[in-house]
């Protein structure tokens, strides 16, 4: 048996080193990465949740947010790419500028 | 105690992943321990028994989102992350942020009822009933995310193609440089 509070605490740990990465990291590619792992520790808190309250819609959840997570990891490497083209790099300290 | 004891073994991994994402200073090793982080997480879904989760966080999430992310590092050849200077601001809002933080961490754990808890496969998450809820109550919704992931596809596609790529299509259609060349030297003759 394993508290429900335990589960909270490691999904709100990968959340905060999301958030962390998200904001000390200079690298474009790896603040998105930051936003996958903030996205896997909601998804923690929801299947344990779904366990917790004896419903099945918080897996169903999880499947929509997979989904959503998978639609932005397309869209942003796009944007990436084109960011990358225009400005040779991927430092996001470089890129502070709306037009070139 | 045996599911405690597995909680805490890929709780230590998942966590251990986090750390090392931020640790690393190339893309490369912050992705792979990305994956180390989602392969964890899906094995902690199968302790609380959602095995179709686990099954897509695996397929989806350490697969295909993971392979974008690599192909696109060495795509754009990215290289070591520069160091930049922390600036004090950073310090004098994060050290007293973290702190509070860790207070109301200790303090929520220490006031928890710590007696019931999830037990092994506490509520079955198999494909079947999955697929009941996905097609009958979330049918609408299941619906509007196939017609989002088109439309992240197309803008995908638009985003990542060249610009000139359209205006040297119409070029083409004319005679290249060099047998204009060719032709205005053999009216000179």
């Amino acid at each position: 048996m394993v508290p429900l509070s335990y589960y909270l605490l490691l999904s709100g740990i990968l959340f905060v080193c999301g958030v962390l990465g998200f904001l000390l990291k200079r690298n474009i590619i790896t603040i998105f990465m930051s936003i996958e792992l903030m996205l896997n520790g909601v998804n923690l808190s929801f299947v344990a949740f779904a366990a917790h309250w004896q419903r099945l819609s918080g897996q169903v959840f999880v499947f929509f947010v997979m989904v959503v997570a998978a639609a932005e990891a397309a869209v942003g490497l796009a944007i990436i790419i084109a960011v990358y083209r225009t400005r040779e790099t991927l430092n996001v300290d470089q890129v502070n500028l709306l037009k070139l | 105690m045996l599911h405690l004891t597995l909680f805490l073994f890929f709780g230590t991994i998942c966590v251990a992943g986090a750390i090392n994402l931020l640790v690393q200073r190339h893309p490369i090793n912050s992705a792979l321990s990305l994956v180390v982080v989602m392969a964890s997480l899906a094995a902690e879904y199968l302790l609380l028994g959602a095995e179709f989760v686990a099954a897509v966080q695996v397929i989806v999430y350490a697969g295909a989102i993971m392979v974008l992310f690599v192909f696109v590092i060495m795509l754009l050849n990215a290289g070591e992350e520069a160091r930049s200077g922390g600036s004090r601001i950073a310090i004098l809002v994060g050290v007293p942020g973290v702190v509070i933080g860790a207070v109301l961490v200790a303090w929520v754990l220490l006031h928890t009822d710590t007696s019931q808890g999830l037990a092994i496969g506490a509520l079955p998450g198999g494909p079947v009933p999955i697929a009941m809820l996905l097609f009958h109550d979330f049918l609408l919704p299941f619906e509007v995310t196939s017609i989002l992931i088109l439309i992240a596809i197309m803008g995908a596609v638009v985003l990542a193609s060249r610009p000139e790529a359209g205006a040297r299509r119409k070029e083409s259609s004319a005679p290249p440089e060099e047998t204009r060349e060719l032709v205005a030297a053999g009216k000179d003759h």
